[in-house]
């Protein structure tokens, strides 16, 4: 088991560098730099301001030049410094990533337990009014983009019924403290998980569902009825999981894309993240900011396949029997 | 095939009937005008009169919205709108400005210009403090200019007249001037040139220091707190050197980046005050109708934001005069106002904003006229080469603008192609020349000489660069006029050369002006106070109270 994450670890840094190499270039590829944008917001034209401003932020060197300092920093765990933000990368990122993974955690646990739970009771129910219902919700929030269940949600529960606040992370101004403000957090955090929650719990309920009934159809199925076992011991040792193999790889995969939505989930809700802090560095140009929290997203998706491999393991043992 | 060929025809009818729609709407409302105006004064005075009766209260919390997020509050180093809007809170310049653009005392009290105009004597306020209590004196007027000629691309255009600054005591501050600036004392407000503390930069990396993040300046309110992505925290400076002010005790600048949350904010109470430009516009007159809400579109005087269509002047089509006045022609700007923008704003007449100093109206007018932009375009030998336009990534009511002047100028006949691109890729391609047509819009700064002129002297042309001459415009006698107003004396002589230039510029339409913008402030009534001066909310909340 040591030596299988070892590997893995080896090769996610490797994996790592070779994102921060190229996305280096990619972020160099889209016109504009942070020269040409704060030159702009001054509202003025002067040639030796901008060479200024690129000579400060070392845009004037030789594009190797600039790759070989990044990577030597990054090597070093130094992220850089943020000229536009005034900061070290690491600080800024720092203050933003509790709230990015306190929101698609919250997010990735509703989706899973209840994608895993509506998946199973549908396919329990397979052919009823019962698994109907759960597989028609489902497909409308597949469907639904999320920028639109983030306002739909806003206009229900903020606008219309007053329950929900419609943005923040807490009650600005109420400097609450202990359980209040674990409370107040809460009440601020559903709304954006659900929101971000939800497409990923139709995608799991679907892909339960499928699976269960799949499995269902197997011969060890049928061994086990015959061998008298109870159709809830079938349901939860047997079909459950075996139907989870799949579930846990989609999980694994969609940790990238939790990411995703998490920017646009934290840019509707005004919820303070890193998907937010890359969007605007990527608006602004902010090169090393930009970076470093590609650096931080790609480290997470990692840890989280990693991860995944892992749980995969545990839920079925051929598989590190075959390794 | 150019974008938008294929069903071009329809579109643009759809467009055409939207727009007579929109046009009747319009025209009902004006039918109404008188009274409405008449209707708004009376309650303008009647709610204004018991207002001026009443004694500021003090205390109280101010929520704000703030979009985008600053990147930094160092007003010195950091010149974006948001930072601005949040800084002028906590620094301030030498001079503040009347909604008439008449110069008022902020760290200056008094000032005097020589008869020459060349030498203006600045004496500083006594008893100021920076908010860690040590004392603001000249030589922080003195250290400011040397940092901001580094680092504020403005304010070192705008010095580029000076030739010493002295300080022959601690209240006393003399600009000498190369030669006359007509302008001059039209350069010291906050944005401009915001004052540094001397004691806390001098001899550091200025780009890492710690004040940076959270600064020290001499205003109304001291910073306090920054949750990033959340909000900005501001407090009462209890020192500050207007006895009484502030009146507010805080002031949170909440951060909310997506339009229609920021407008859910304020209906649903939590925050107080929308600057100009928070929402769409569309949403505006629904937020307007909400109880308790005043709107304002005053504080807009100094900046005076002026929107435009960059032409380049260089190739194609638009290097010929008769095209470009038959973009000036096409183009339906009273559709855009009233419809796009809601009414809001005022269909500009030339390069100068009608409330910046020396504006004329006496100029050559370019009505909706589609029949005489067909013939201008005949007459150029227009033969239908692809034009390129650049929209500007700056939410929807501009993307619905450049759609709607797509569709007015494919209905001359011109063949468009929009470029989607993001603000800095938008800028990089102006900058570079690389557009045929784009969309912008530029503040004013109160004169031409600071800022009309850059836009049209051909010494600004300097590719790489935005915001200066990029649309490639070449005319020695409008060189010569800018060249000879900016130094001229006195005013009367300047307004001679501007409006002979505005004249000159409107004939040969280097850039197709389409309206004066108008951002209203949306806010709760209980809010007093909040704008009193040309330069709006970008001046601080120091006047503005609470009636609780």
């Amino acid at each position: 088991m040591l030596s299988f994450v070892a590997q893995r670890v080896l090769k996610g840094v490797i994996v790592l560098l070779a994102i921060v190499v190229l996305n280096f270039f990619l972020i160099r590829l889209a016109p504009g730099d942070p020269a040409i944008v704060m030159a702009g917001e001054a509202g003025a034209s002067d040639q030796v301001f901008v060479k200024q401003l690129r000579e400060k932020f070392g845009l004037d060197k030789p594009l190797p030049e600039q790759l070989f300092i990044y990577v030597k920093g990054v090597v070093s765990l130094d992220l850089g410094f943020s000229f536009r933000q005034q900061a070290p990368v690491a600080k800024l990122i720092g203050e933003r990533l509790p709230a990015t993974l306190l929101l698609t955690l919250t997010a990735f646990a509703i989706s899973l337990t209840f994608g895993i739970l509506f998946g199973t009771f549908a396919a329990r129910f397979a052919g009823t009014f019962f698994d109907t219902a759960i597989t028609v919700f489902a497909l409308i929030f597949y469907a639904m983009p999320i920028f639109w269940v983030a306002l739909m949600g806003i206009l229900l529960f903020s606008v219309t019924m007053d329950w929900l606040p419609s943005f923040g992370y807490e009650t600005v101004g109420a400097n609450l403290t202990g359980l209040a403000h674990a409370v107040d957090v809460a009440e601020h955090l559903i709304m954006p998980a659900m929101t971000l929650g939800l497409f990923f719990m139709a995608t799991y309920t679907r892909m339960t569902r499928a699976s269960m009934l799949e499995v269902k159809r197997l011969d060890f199925v049928k061994t086990a009825r015959a061998k008298g076992l109870s159709d809830a011991v079938i349901q939860r040792r047997h079909v459950l999981r075996n139907a989870l193999l799949p579930v846990v790889t989609l999980a694994g995969v969609h940790s990238g894309t939790l990411i995703g939505g998490a920017v646009i989930t934290e840019t509707v809700f005004a919820w303070p993240g890193i998907g937010r802090l890359m969007y605007d560095a990527l608006l602004q140009r902010d090169y090393n900011l930009l970076l470093g929290v590609f650096v931080i997203c790609s480290a997470m998706v990692l840890t989280f396949n990693l991860i995944t491999d892992l749980v995969y393991r545990l839920v079925d043992p051929r598989i590190e029997y075959a390794a | 095939m150019a974008d938008g060929d294929w069903d071009g025809p329809t579109v643009a009818l759809r467009a055409r009937a939207r727009a007579k729609r929109f046009r009747l709407v319009s025209l009902e409302k004006d039918y109404d005008m008188p009274k409405r105006v008449l209707l708004g004064l009376l309650l303008a005075c009647g709610l204004a009169a018991p207002a001026l009766a009443q004694e500021p209260k003090t205390g109280g919390v101010i929520n704000a919205v703030i979009q985008p997020e600053p990147p930094g509050l160092m007003l010195a180093q950091v010149q974006n709108g948001p930072t601005q809007m949040v800084s002028g809170n906590i620094f301030e310049g030498l001079l503040r400005y009347s909604p008439k653009l008449d110069p008022l005392p902020e760290l200056a009290e008094s000032w005097s210009v020589s008869e020459d105009a060349k030498t203006y004597t600045f004496k500083l306020k006594k008893g100021v403090t920076w908010h860690d209590g040590k004392p603001f004196t000249a030589a922080d007027v003195l250290f400011s200019i040397e940092m901001l000629k580094q680092t504020h691309a403005r304010a070192r255009t705008n010095l580029a007249q000076v030739d010493k600054v002295e300080t022959p005591d601690d209240h006393t501050v003399v600009f000498t001037l190369k030669q006359p600036f007509g302008p001059f004392l039209g350069i010291f407000e906050v944005g401009s040139m915001p004052m540094v503390p001397k004691h806390l930069y001098a001899g550091t990396d200025w780009k890492t220091n710690p004040y940076n993040n959270a600064p020290i300046g001499t205003g109304p309110f001291m910073f306090k707190e920054w949750q990033k992505g959340s909000f900005i925290r501001l407090v009462k400076n209890p020192n500050y050197h207007e006895k009484g002010k502030p009146y507010l005790d805080e002031i949170y600048w909440q951060i909310i980046p997506d339009a229609a949350a920021r407008s859910v904010a304020y209906e649903t109470g939590k925050v107080d005050v929308l600057p100009g430009g928070s929402v769409e516009n569309f949403d505006v007159p629904r937020l307007s109708k909400l109880k308790d809400t005043c709107v304002t579109g005053a504080g807009w005087e100094f900046f005076s934001p002026l929107a435009w269509l960059w032409l380049n002047n260089r190739q194609g089509p638009l290097a010929d005069k008769r095209v470009r006045q038959a973009i000036m022609y096409a183009v339906d700007r009273d559709f855009a106002k009233d419809v796009i923008w809601n009414g809001l704003g005022k269909v500009a007449t030339g390069p100068s904003a009608s409330t910046i100093k020396f504006y004329t109206d006496d100029v050559k007018k370019y009505p909706y006229d589609p029949a005489n932009a067909k013939a201008l375009l005949k007459e150029a030998g227009y033969k239908g080469e692809k034009i390129r336009l650049l929209p500007l990534a700056y939410g929807e009511t501009w993307q619905r603008w450049g759609e709607a002047v797509k569709q007015n100028l494919q209905d001359v006949g011109m063949t468009i192609e929009t470029i989607a691109t993001d603000v800095a890729g938008g800028n990089q391609k102006i900058a570079e020349w690389d557009y045929d047509i784009a969309f912008t819009y530029l503040y004013q700064y109160g004169d031409p000489a600071l800022g009309v002129g850059r836009n049209y002297i051909s010494s600004n042309i300097a590719k790489g660069q935005m915001f200066n001459n990029v649309e490639g415009y070449s005319n020695p006698e409008i060189d010569k006029l800018f060249a000879e107003g900016a130094v001229a004396t006195p005013d009367s002589k300047r307004k001679e050369i501007y409006e002979k230039a505005q004249k000159i510029l409107v004939e040969d339409v280097p850039v197709a002006w389409m309206l004066e913008l108008q951002f209203p402030t949306i806010m709760r009534c209980k809010v007093k106070n909040l704008i009193t001066t040309g330069i709006g909310v970008n001046d601080g909340f120091k006047d503005a109270w609470l009636d609780k």
